[in-house]
This record gives C-alpha cells, sequence and structure tokens, in this order.
C-alpha cells in the first residue's frame, strides 16, 4: 500500500519516455514532424509517360525509363523556393554520375526553362506533369519530393520538401551507392 | 435589425459544415454520384494540411483529389474501390477513419482500455474507501475507560 503512490509516477516516466524519445528522433537530419512514409516504398514505380519539356535539350521521362540502373527522379517546379534551395545538391550529385530524372509537377513550360537555364539542368530527362496526375500516382503531396529507384525499377527511399546535405549525405549517397553494387 | 442578425448567425451556422470547399466547376451533374462524392471526399484527409478532408480543404492537391475521386465514380467505381485507389498512392494515413488491423488496434483499442483501466481504479479505490468507513476502529483502552466512566458502570 505504501508503494501506491509510484503508480501515477510510474505512468507519468513511461509518458515522458515514449514523448521524449519521440521529440529526440525529431529534428534537423531526424524525422520530420508531418514527412509521411510512402505507401509505395519497395514497389515499382507507378505507370507513367509524360512529355519532354520543349526547349530542355532531354528527352521525356515514362516508366520504361526506370529500371536497368539506380536512379533519382525529383518533382521540381520553377515557383517551388524549397527546389531552389535543393538544386545545388541535385548537381552535385548529376556531377558524380547519379541519373537524375525530373518530372515538372504543374509548371508553366517558358517557367520551367527559364529556371533551368538560370540554375542549370541536373536532370538527364524531364518529364511535364501538367495536371498533376502522374504525382498523384507517386503519392507526392509536396513538391520537392525525391525517389530512390533501384536497377529493378522499385521504389526504395522518398524524400518529402527539399532535400538538405545531411540528407544526401547520410541518406541518398549510401544508398544509391549500396543499391548500385 | 438584431433578429435579422440572429437569423443570418444561424444560417451561417447552420450551413457552413455543409460548404466544404466545393467548387461548382468540380460537382457532377447527377446528384446522387455527387453526394457519393461529398462522403468520400470526407474521409479522405488532405496531405497538405494534414487535419483537414479533401472536401474541407482548399489546398491545390485537395482540389486535384476531389475531381479524381469524382472522375473514379463517374468512371463507376464503387466507394470502396475509390478510397483503395487512393490508399494505393497515399497510404492508409489518408483515411480520417484508419482501418482496423494490427498496426492500429493500439490507436483503436488504447484509448477505451485507458479508460475502462481509469474507471476499474475508481471502483477500486471507491469500494476500499467505503470498506474502510463501514468498519470503525474499534476503541482504545483509554477511550474505554472514559466512556465506562461517562457511563459511571466503571469499576
Amino acid at each position: 500500500m505504501r508503494t501506491a503512490f509510484l503508480v501515477p509516477l510510474a505512468a507519468f516516466a513511461a509518458l515522458a519516455a515514449v514523448l521524449g524519445v519521440y521529440l529526440y528522433q525529431v529534428g534537423p537530419g531526424g524525422k520530420s514532424i508531418s514527412a509521411l512514409p510512402s505507401a509505395l516504398i519497395d514497389q515499382p514505380a507507378p505507370d507513367f509517360a509524360l512529355p519532354a519539356l520543349d526547349g530542355a535539350g532531354v528527352p521525356g521521362l515514362a516508366a520504361s525509363d526506370l529500371g536497368g540502373h539506380v536512379a533519382l527522379v525529383n518533382v521540381f517546379a520553377s515557383w517551388c523556393v524549397p527546389c531552389k534551395v535543393e538544386h545545388p545538391l541535385l548537381t552535385a550529385l548529376a556531377k558524380d554520375g547519379v541519373a537524375i530524372y525530373g518530372i515538372n509537377y504543374k509548371d508553366k513550360a517558358e517557367d520551367a526553362r527559364a529556371w533551368l537555364a538560370r540554375l542549370g539542368n541536373p536532370y538527364r530527362r524531364i518529364g511535364v506533369d501538367a495536371t498533376g496526375r502522374t504525382a498523384i500516382d507517386w503519392g507526392v503531396y509536396g513538391v520537392p519530393e525525391t525517389f530512390v529507384i533501384d536497377a529493378k525499377g522499385r521504389i526504395r527511399y522518398r524524400h518529402v520538401g527539399p532535400i538538405m546535405p545531411f540528407d544526401v549525405d547520410e541518406k541518398i549517397r549510401p544508398l544509391v551507392r549500396e543499391l548500385a553494387r | 435589425m438584431r433578429r435579422a442578425l440572429a437569423a443570418a448567425l444561424v444560417a451561417f451556422a447552420v450551413l457552413a459544415p455543409e460548404a466544404g470547399a466545393v467548387e461548382p466547376g468540380e460537382m457532377l451533374a447527377d446528384p446522387a454520384l455527387e453526394a457519393r462524392a461529398r462522403e468520400l471526399s470526407r474521409e479522405l484527409r488532405c496531405l497538405v494540411c494534414q487535419n483537414q478532408s479533401i472536401d474541407d480543404s482548399a489546398a491545390p492537391l485537395a482540389r486535384d483529389l476531389r475531381v479524381l475521386v469524382r472522375e473514379r465514380l463517374a468512371g463507376g467505381d464503387s466507394d470502396d474501390q475509390v478510397i483503395a485507389f487512393v490508399t494505393d498512392r497515399y497510404g492508409d494515413f489518408v483515411r480520417l477513419r484508419p482501418p482496423f488491423k494490427p498496426e492500429t488496434w493500439l490507436l483503436w483499442l488504447g484509448t477505451p482500455a485507458l479508460l475502462l483501466a481509469a474507471a476499474g481504479s475508481v471502483v477500486l479505490i471507491a469500494r476500499r474507501r467505503r470498506a474502510a468507513a463501514a468498519v470503525p476502529a474499534p476503541l482504545s483502552a483509554e477511550e474505554r475507560r472514559r466512556l465506562d466512566a461517562v457511563l459511571g458502570e466503571g469499576p
């Protein structure tokens, strides 16, 4: 009976531990509170075929272009400010030989062209998703999003929001290296 | 004037939940199909805002999904097929009422279990107190002596 007072204390400690662990995981380099796991992880990329961006100098993008090699698929738009933030990192990855494909989401062709002309084009192929339908098939809910596709054409990783240097160093590069083996 | 204002407020309060974010251009011509679309839209989470349904949300993605739901319905999908179509792409989180399965048992049963545990301990504590109150402690030797003295029957 003397130890009965410990029960609420233990309950509080358990709750504090659960919340504490969650809080510890959230934050820079960790989980984002609103980022959701993709429903498509380890599944083949959805079937799609998108036309090229006129004047960008690279072909369009279709499901048949994925697979056979490890690739990044990046959903971007010229109106999307975080896309500009992550752009130098994509450029660096492309320079190191990583295949990066772009899905240009709900953009005006002239804006997209101007954006790529100004910042450079890290994409080997760009598919224009003017209606946003293909993005829905990919489960996209926030631009930018970045997917890592393995050599079998399956989605192995999804990142919502701009990728940051630690995402590249700790997640994307190691995963690309591992999948390329 | 006051009465008119009150009437307007009541009208707003009553009609507002029905309004949603659906725009006339998105609606289906068939009222029965449109009603089903509204029902389904209220079940689907807008992933941009995360705490609104796509029926409530003004986000562009919510609009796209509303249009998509209507297209699927017009194409002959059942309600379950529409929900499955969206869930396949966005996961169970897109459903505002999560399905009941092992991953969500804690979510569905956790709160009732906590409530039951709390109610159980309240009942237990109350019983213990009642039992403690029902049997008063016996008189001590000193109390017995004083009682006997008062009653005049002591030695």
